[in-house]
Parts: C-alpha cells; sequence; structure tokens
C-alpha cells in the first residue's frame, strides 16, 4: 500500500515517517517511534490503554490515524517527567498511592489524568471517576487510582496556594 | 570515626522494610514512565507477524479451505492449516486437564472463532488482509449450546475423535458428549441426612459463563534459532516452566534448548495459565520461516476463544433441623466445558477444590457430583481471579445458606453464626475431605457486623420494606452477607500435580559480597508486586534492607523450576520457598558470624540486621559484614559464598477467609441497583504488605462485582457468542464502580513457615455471593427464592415484575 509522510511533535521532538493512510496512531508510535509506553487493550476505542495527549485532548490513539496526527503536538507517557528529570506529580501520585498493579491501564491512565488536571486542577471526586471513565483498569478497583490523581492535583496546587 | 548514636532497634526494622510495612512498589518506577516490557514491546530484526482465520460457526465440517488468495498477498510468507502440522503431529494438542485440543481445525469447527489457519506475513496489518482472503467451506452441523442437552439420546455428536472412547481421563464417560463424573464424600449417609432433615432446601443455582479479561491479551514471540537449534518463547505466561515442559514434550527440541522467557505481563487472572494454539502456531511458524514471529490476540479473540471461566449449574440441596443447625449437603453440577475440556486444574483434579463447596460451615455429611459435558462453545473453564472452581463452590454454598436462612425465617448472619466450623476445631476435617489450617469464623463475622451496624441495617431494610408496601417507595434495599473459606496454594504433592509435575515452588537466593542480594523464583507476577513483597520476606528473615534486593522472575534459564502464578499460591507456596531459602543462609551466616566473633555459634543470635554474641549486645556483625567475609573468611570446612535455593512442598493448602457485607439500594422501576456500601474483612493470615493486600482486594471486589452485576459470555441458539467485545462484556469504569471499605482479622497458617495464607483472589470468591446475595436479600421480602445472575438492571427489573412489583 502507498505510503505517506507524516512529521509531528512527539515529546516535544520533531518526528517523520512513512505510514500506510490506515496505520493507526498507536501503531506509529510503538512500532515507528518505539514509543512502547502506551498499549493496546482492545483496538476498539473502549479501555483507554492507548490514550496520549493530542494538541491539548486526551485522545485514544487506536482510533486515530497517524496521518490524521500530521503536524500535532503529542505527549506520551514517555514525556511525562518533568524537564530536570524528575517525575511528573500524577507519576509519583501512582506510586505513593499504589494506584497501579500490572501497570498496563497506568500510561494512559496517566496521561488522561494530566489532560483532566489541566481541565479542572482541583476535581472533586465525582468529577475524577467521570473524567478517566474512558479508561478501563482491570486489576486495582479504581480506589487507590482515586487517590493518586488527588495526590497529585494536591502536589500541583500547593505552590501556587503558596504563592497567593 | 564520628560518635554517632546507634541506630535503635525500631530504625534498624524500619530500614529493612521487611513483612508487615507498607513498602511502595519497585515496579512502579518503571511502569509510571512506560518503561515497562511486556510482550508486544518486544521488536527483533526480521519479525513477521501472525493472525489467524477463525470459524464463523459454531459447528460446522470444514469442506475445503482455499489459501492461494492469501498466500498470493505481497508480504506474506506463510499460510499454516491444519494439513501442514499433522505431519509435525502438532494439528492437535493435549490440555492440562487431560483432554486434547485441536490447534487448528482439524476436519470440522466446534465453536464460533476456533482457529483454523494461521497466516505469517512481515507486517501485522498484511496477516491480517490475508486472513480475509482465505476462504473457507463449511457444512453447518446442529450446534449444541445447551449444556443441559448435551448428554440427551439424540444430541449431536461433538467430539468425533473420541468415537467409541467410553472411558476419558477422568474414568467413565456416559455419553458421547459426556467428559467425566468426579464424585465426593458419602452419598448413603447424605441421602439419610435428607430422608431424616426437618427442613431441606433445593435450588438450581447457575453461575454463568464468564472471562478474566485481563487489560493485556494473551500474546508471544517465538524465535526459533535453526543452527544452534534453540527455541526462544516470549510470551503472557503465569506459569513459564510448565510452558517450557510442555513446549518440549509437544516439539521434540530438548528441554534444555528452549528459552521461555515471562516479561512483564498485564494481567492474567487465570487467562494465561494454559496453552493456547497462537502459541504453537507461533513456534511452527518460526522454525518454518527461521524468523521470529509474534502472535497478539485482539479483544475479541481473547473473549470468545482463549479461557471462559465458571459455566456451572449447580444444583444445591442443604439439610437442617428446624432451629437451624445444618445436618446435609448435596450439590450436583453441571459443568459446561465447552468443545475441548482445557481447564487448567492440577490433573488429578477435573472439577477443580469444588469440594470445598461445605465453606464454612460444620456440615456433618455432604456429598457432591459434578459431570462434565462438551459444548459447541469455546474451551476453558479457568480459575479466573480464584483457586480452581472455589468461586464457584462458594457462591453454591453462600446462595444456599441465604436461601435456607430464608425458609427458616432466621438471619442469614444468625445462621452461619450457629453453623461456622469453632475455632477450637481446627485443624478441622471437613465432611468432602480437606483439613482446614486455621480460622477463627465468629470473630470475624462478628467484627463485620459491629462495623456496618448489622442490627441497624436489617431494621432500616425492615422499615423500608413496609414503605415499600405502603405505597411510598419505589426503592428496595439488600443486605447481602457472606462468609467465604477459600482454599489455597496448590499444592502438596500428595494430591496436586499438573502433568506429573508436582505442584511445589521455588526460590533462589544469593547474597553477594557487599550485601546486596538476588532471588530468583519459579512464580511470576502479573500485577501481584512480587518484586516488592518478596523482598520484603527475605528482609524480615535476614537482615538485609528490601531495597538491597532484587527479585527475578519468568526467566526459565535462570530461575529455579516452580509452577507459576494463579489459584493464590505465590505466597502460601513460593513465599514458603523464599522463607526456607533465607532461613538456609541465616543457618550459614551465623557460622561465620561466630567464627568473626570468635564465638561458638550457639552463643550468637539473630538481631534484625545482624547477628550478635548473646548478653554481649555490643559484640556483633552486621549481614552487610557477614555477606563480605562470606567471600573470604569462612570459618574452616565451610564452603565460600552465601546462596540457597529450597524446592518447597507444601504440607497443607491454607485457607485464608472472609465476612463481606454489601448494603444495596435497587430500584424496582428501573432495575438499577447502587451499592451504598461494601465492606470485606479479610484474614489472609501473616499480611506481608498491607498497601498490597487493600489493593488486591479492591481489584478483586471489582472483578467479583463485575462478575455479579453484569458480564456473561453468551451464546445465541446457533452457537453464535454475543457479546465478545468491550461494547457488550462489561468491564466496570471508575463511574460503576462501589467504593470498598477493607478490614482484617489475622489468623496464621499454622504450617506455613512465615503464617501466611494468600489473598489475590478472596475477594472474588467472596465478592460475588455478597452481591448476589444483596439482590437477593431485597426481593425475598416479596416471595423471591433466587435470582439467576447476572443482575443487570434488564434481568433486575425483570425479577421484579415476576414478583408482581
Ligand atoms: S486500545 Fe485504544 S481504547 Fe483500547
Ligand atoms: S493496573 Fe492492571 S489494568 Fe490497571
Amino acid at each position: 500500500m502507498a505510503k505517506t509522510h507524516v512529521t509531528m511533535t512527539v515529546n516535544g521532538q520533531a518526528v517523520e515517517g512513512l505510514v500506510e493512510p490506515r496505520t493507526l496512531l498507536i501503531h506509529f508510535l510503538r512500532e515507528n517511534l518505539s514509543l512502547t509506553g502506551a498499549h493496546i487493550g482492545c483496538e476498539t476505542s473502549h479501555c483507554g490503554a492507548c490514550t496520549v495527549d493530542l494538541d491539548g485532548q486526551s485522545v485514544k490513539s487506536c482510533t486515530v490515524f497517524a496521518v490524521q496526527a500530521q503536524g500535532a503536538d503529542i505527549r506520551t507517557i514517555e514525556g511525562m517527567a518533568n524537564p530536570d528529570g524528575t517525575l511528573h506529580a500524577l507519576q509519583d501520585g501512582f506510586r505513593e498511592m499504589h494506584g497501579l498493579q500490572c501497570g498496563f491501564c497506568t500510561p494512559g491512565m496517566i496521561l488522561r489524568a494530566y489532560r483532566l488536571l489541566q481541565e479542572n486542577p482541583n476535581p472533586t471526586e465525582d468529577e475524577i471517576r467521570m473524567g478517566i471513565s474512558g479508561n478501563l483498569c482491570r486489576c486495582t478497583g479504581y480506589q487507590n487510582i482515586v487517590a493518586a490523581i488527588q495526590y497529585a492535583a494536591a502536589k500541583l496546587s500547593a505552590p501556587q496556594e503558596q504563592a497567593a | 570515626m564520628n560518635e554517632m548514636t546507634p541506630p535503635t532497634a525500631a530504625e534498624r526494622t524500619d530500614k529493612l522494610q521487611g513483612m508487615g510495612c507498607r513498602r511502595k512498589r519497585v515496579e512502579d518506577v518503571r511502569f509510571t514512565q512506560g518503561r515497562g516490557n511486556y510482550v508486544d514491546d518486544l521488536k527483533l530484526p526480521g519479525m513477521l507477524y501472525g493472525d489467524f482465520v477463525r470459524s464463523s460457526y459454531g459447528h460446522a465440517r470444514i469442506k475445503s479451505i482455499d489459501t492461494s488468495k492469501a498466500k498470493a498477498v505481497p508480504g506474506v510468507v506463510a499460510v499454516l492449516t491444519a494439513a501442514d502440522l499433522a505431519p509435525l503431529k502438532l494439528h492437535w494438542m493435549p490440555t492440562l486437564a487431560g483432554d486434547v485440543q485441536m490447534v487448528l481445525a482439524d476436519g470440522k469447527v466446534l465453536f464460533q472463532n476456533q482457529e483454523i489457519a494461521f497466516v505469517v506475513a512481515n507486517d501485522r496489518y498484511v496477516a491480517a488482509d490475508a486472513a480475509e482472503l482465505v476462504e473457507v467451506e463449511y457444512e453447518e452441523l446442529p450446534p449444541l449450546v445447551d449444556p443441559f442437552k448435551a448428554m440427551a439420546p439424540d444430541a449431536p455428536v461433538l467430539r468425533e475423535d473420541l468415537a467409541g472412547k467410553t472411558s476419558g481421563a477422568h474414568g467413565p464417560r456416559k455419553h458421547h458428549n459426556h467428559i467425566f463424573e468426579w464424585t465426593v464424600g458419602d452419598r448413603e449417609a447424605t441421602d439419610l441426612a435428607f430422608r431424616d432433615a426437618e427442613v431441606t432446601i433445593k435450588e438450581m443455582l447457575s453461575y454463568q459463563r464468564v472471562h478474566p479479561s485481563p487489560l493485556e491479551t494473551c500474546q508471544c514471540v517465538a524465535s526459533f534459532d535453526k543452527i544452534k537449534g534453540e527455541l526462544t518463547l516470549w510470551g503472557t505466561f503465569q506459569a513459564p516452566h510448565v510452558v517450557r515442559t510442555v513446549a518440549a514434550i509437544l516439539s521434540g527440541i530438548p528441554e534444555h534448548k528452549i528459552h521461555v522467557i515471562a516479561p512483564d505481563i498485564g494481567g492474567g487472572f487465570g487467562n494465561k495459565v494454559g496453552v493456547y494454539p497462537g502459541y504453537v502456531c507461533s513456534v511452527v511458524a518460526s522454525i518454518v520461516t527461521g524468523k521470529p514471529v509474534k502472535w497478539v490476540e485482539d479483544r475479541i479473540e481473547n473473549l470468545s476463544a482463549t479461557a471462559f471461566a465458571r459455566d456451572y449449574h449447580m444444583t444445591t440441596e442443604i439439610a437442617a433441623t428446624k432451629d437451624g443447625k445444618v445436618t446435609g449437603l448435596r450439590v450436583h453440577v453441571l459443568a459446561d466445558h465447552g468443545a475441548f475440556d482445557a481447564c487448567a486444574d492440577p490433573s488429578k483434579w477435573p472439577a477443580g477444590f469444588f469440594n470445598i463447596v461445605t465453606g464454612s460451615y460444620d456440615f456433618p455429611t455432604a456429598h457432591c457430583s459434578v459431570d462434565g459435558v462438551y459444548t459447541n462453545k469455546a474451551p476453558g473453564g479457568v480459575a479466573y481471579r480464584c483457586s480452581f472452581r472455589v468461586t464457584e463452590a462458594a457462591y453454591c454454598i453462600e446462595r444456599g445458606m441465604d436461601i435456607l436462612a430464608q425458609k427458616l425465617g432466621m438471619d442469614p448472619a444468625e445462621l452461619r453464626l450457629k453453623n461456622f466450623v469453632r475455632r477450637e476445631q481446627f485443624p478441622y476435617q471437613s465432611a468432602l475431605g480437606w483439613e482446614y489450617d486455621s480460622g477463627d469464623y465468629h470473630t470475624a463475622l462478628r467484627q463485620g457486623m459491629e462495623k456496618v451496624g448489622y442490627t441497624a441495617l436489617r431494621a432500616e431494610q425492615k422499615a423500608k420494606q413496609e414503605a415499600f408496601r405502603r405505597g411510598e417507595t419505589r426503592e428496595i434495599m439488600g443486605v447481602g452477607v457472606c462468609f467465604f473459606t477459600e482454599i489455597v496454594g496448590a499444592g502438596p504433592s500428595k494430591n496436586c500435580d499438573i502433568l506429573g509435575i508436582a505442584m511445589f515452588d521455588s526460590c533462589e537466593i544469593r547474597i553477594h559480597p557487599t550485601g546486596a542480594a538476588i532471588a530468583r523464583m519459579g512464580t511470576k507476577s502479573q500485577g501481584q508486586g512480587h518484586e516488592t513483597t518478596y523482598a520484603q520476606i527475605i528482609a524480615s528473615e535476614i537482615g538485609i534492607p528490601a531495597d538491597d534486593i532484587m527479585v527475578e522472575e519468568g526467566n526459565t534459564d535462570t530461575a529455579p523450576y516452580g509452577l507459576g502464578t494463579y489459584g493464590s499460591r505465590s505466597t502460601p507456596v513460593a513465599g514458603a520457598a523464599i522463607a526456607t531459602a533465607a532461613r538456609k543462609i541465616k543457618a550459614k551466616a551465623q557460622m561465620i558470624a561466630a567464627y568473626l566473633l570468635e564465638v561458638h555459634h550457639d552463643d550468637v543470635e539473630f538481631d534484625i540486621d545482624r547477628f550478635r554474641v548473646k548478653g554481649l549486645p555490643e559484640k556483633f556483625k552486621t549481614m552487610k559484614e557477614i555477606s563480605w567475609a562470606a567471600y573470604n573468611a569462612v570459618p574452616p570446612g565451610l564452603e565460600p559464598g552465601l546462596e540457597a535455593v529450597s524446592y518447597y512442598d507444601p504440607p497443607n493448602m491454607t485457607y485464608p477467609f472472609g465476612a463481606y457485607i454489601c448494603v444495596m439500594d435497587i430500584d424496582v422501576d428501573t432495575g438499577v441497583c447502587k451499592v451504598r456500601r461494601f465492606y470485606a474483612l479479610d484474614d489472609c493470615g501473616t499480611r506481608i504488605n498491607p498497601m498490597i493486600i487493600e489493593g488486591q482486594v479492591h481489584g478483586g471486589l471489582t472483578e467479583a462485582f463485575a462478575i455479579a452485576m453484569g458480564q456473561e459470555i453468551a451464546y445465541d441458539e446457533i452457537g453464535n457468542v454475543k457479546g465478545a467485545s468491550l461494547m457488550d462484556f462489561f468491564l466496570p469504569t471508575a463511574v460503576e464502580t462501589p467504593k470498598w471499605e477493607t478490614d482484617f482479622t489475622v489468623t496464621p497458617s499454622p504450617h506455613h513457615p512465615i503464617g501466611a495464607k494468600g489473598v489475590g483472589e478472596s475477594p472474588n470468591v467472596g465478592g460475588v455471593p455478597a452481591f448476589s446475595n444483596a439482590v437477593n436479600d431485597a426481593f425475598a421480602f416479596l416471595g423471591n427464592t433466587h435470582i439467576q445472575m447476572p443482575h443487570d438492571a434488564w434481568r433486575v427489573w425483570q425479577a421484579g415484575q415476576k414478583l408482581g412489583v
């Protein structure tokens, strides 16, 4: 099948590749770019394991063609750590609050939670539960994922409170 | 030297991060950064991709398979069918349950989505394209879907390969679709108990077909090196050593030339114990093509072809006195095994440990029989987050006790308290042959009842029922009580093996000169956090900080042989192997310490992280010092080095238990059930890491919730599998999932070196009956005795309609 040239920014770096028009973004990320953090749990938009951030929105990258991401700015779990190399508050939070077990949902969960906290820095528990309802976890029962996101929300808003 | 206050005993203990502390998980460091290493992350040079052509029909004869169009697709390297596997004798494979299973359809198909051909191409899209082009001509055969019709005289013959075989791996077969009959207990005594009973109940309790559905599907990469004659197989294996042995037996490749590696696994829950056609085909394809071959199941394939669970139909009878003392239990199970008997039970146990069905109660006598039958459904029958068939047994007895309580007009908790095995009866011989190791059931249930305010809940329920009758509300309330006893830790070699291999487990510990260590295990975590908790056991046992201990699993070349992780066996069996290996090291360390301290080894004693001279606590050698000395200053006659290996054959199973209480509000007009509160008390003996235990309980309860309230792999009357996608198969999101309250008591196992019992599966075993009892309890005052699972809104609404609400 004829291939198309795509370029995009992934985790702050310009990347490019040759893809078929039907190549899914998740496959482009995982196979072409070897960014295997985002996972495939269903390929039918149900599980959220493939969630990445695309131009300021959470997307399920199994349901986006790579060519649709032409020119996009994408962030994956590999780009979540802070510029100084320390972990993002969400990454800390998931570990501190035991928000993961097998870890397969975790990259998608963290990316989804990242966007949720961008949109709503102090979500209630119900807002968190609704906000991550596109992401399935088979291991944790969600309770500690909610706690992990609350932990990150508190940590991320703490310096601002001090400044105020 | 600086004058430093020496650390206190408490500080030294803290530093170890040993047993009992909420140690943060070491696995999370890589998982939270996208650095896990799962099978599909693996990329090898020249790797090919396999994809299956699957059956459209539930039951059909295959008249022809035309692969020519598929083979003509650029990029397609091979298309395998049964005809290609037959010369290698790999078109069929043995199952763990003593049956055989087609790898690729041989003459006929027996369930929808059964594997027919394996297309291998240089790209996964090309493989999928080509699979579409394989033309299969079928002749439809009458499907058999209802297990209750399987043994009708005129039922279609499913397994033509078994023609004329009047006995199978587990004894005589009564019918061409019969697999086995398994009986246990005293039939006559039980019949007598029922004859003389003042009160009896009888109910057919169905536990529907469900699926473990871990977030990562089953997958593998097979790479055969023709020059060396070696096969490397990476895969989602809960039991990698068993896979290696099976691969050696099947392929004829010597076992030492097979390297099986289970990297990080994205959840298992029983789905990843068995051997699937995808693994066999990948291996063959790699041998044939000389290239590595990857096979990754998609979600629909996962739900419809690999490893269903349950499908047990349990006719349950209890005999009792009129004041509520149970006198006998009789259960007959019709077990739907699908097209092949591919249960992942210990080989001698065709119905697993279903004979734990007397539960937590002191039944003087019991009898149980299980008939396994073939139907045109996917094979499996795996232990989905439970020990073998234990969740079915727990559901059976816990629903049964509620139904009995209702008939007696007794409170279900009171009936349980009246019939519990009492603390002083342990070790307790059950009527169906088990020896329960330890328990304190009364304390646990009373603690639970107190914590939830049980009496007040019943009063509230009564008031609501009256309001409902007066027409003031359309909401009813149920209180689901469950008190389960699990049986885990398979198992003692005297009664447990898989294909003849005893179900021990193993641990090898090496202490390096600097006092850091590596421990290698025969088990394989799929999210349970073994790398974290195993190190905690070693830390407490030998006084090396858990942070200095690396735990490695899943590589059959480096790990000692073990039977893997399922049935909550890791802590009971491998956990014990760790402790015994650690104690061997400790014994040698004591000799070295005594030598260094120039005293007799009886004159030193272990103290947290060191050996000290008895009565002279300031004279000591730390484990770090001892480790160094092990490599340069061992006592004469002792070998250098500090390592040990242990293979642990458990003397008995362990019997975790728990009290679960679920409070549910149900809108009878919509059938919507809301879990108001769920309280879970678990007693898993000694607690290694409370944080991880709570996480396991949350996860298990969520799976129990899914099963009780919505999961079902259903088939229509012609054998089409309904609901094999996440569109239809219920995996709860954070919104539906209730909040969990956890609690515990501690009754150590007397025969386990550290007293631990295992916990990962208890919440599923105990959770399902608690939810189902809550729904049934809510409707009981309207005359309901039993509503079958799953309790989704539609079915609950229908149940209400039937009761005339
Ligand atoms: S893989 Fe994309 S939503 Fe499941
Ligand atoms: S941690 Fe396993 S799926 Fe979420």
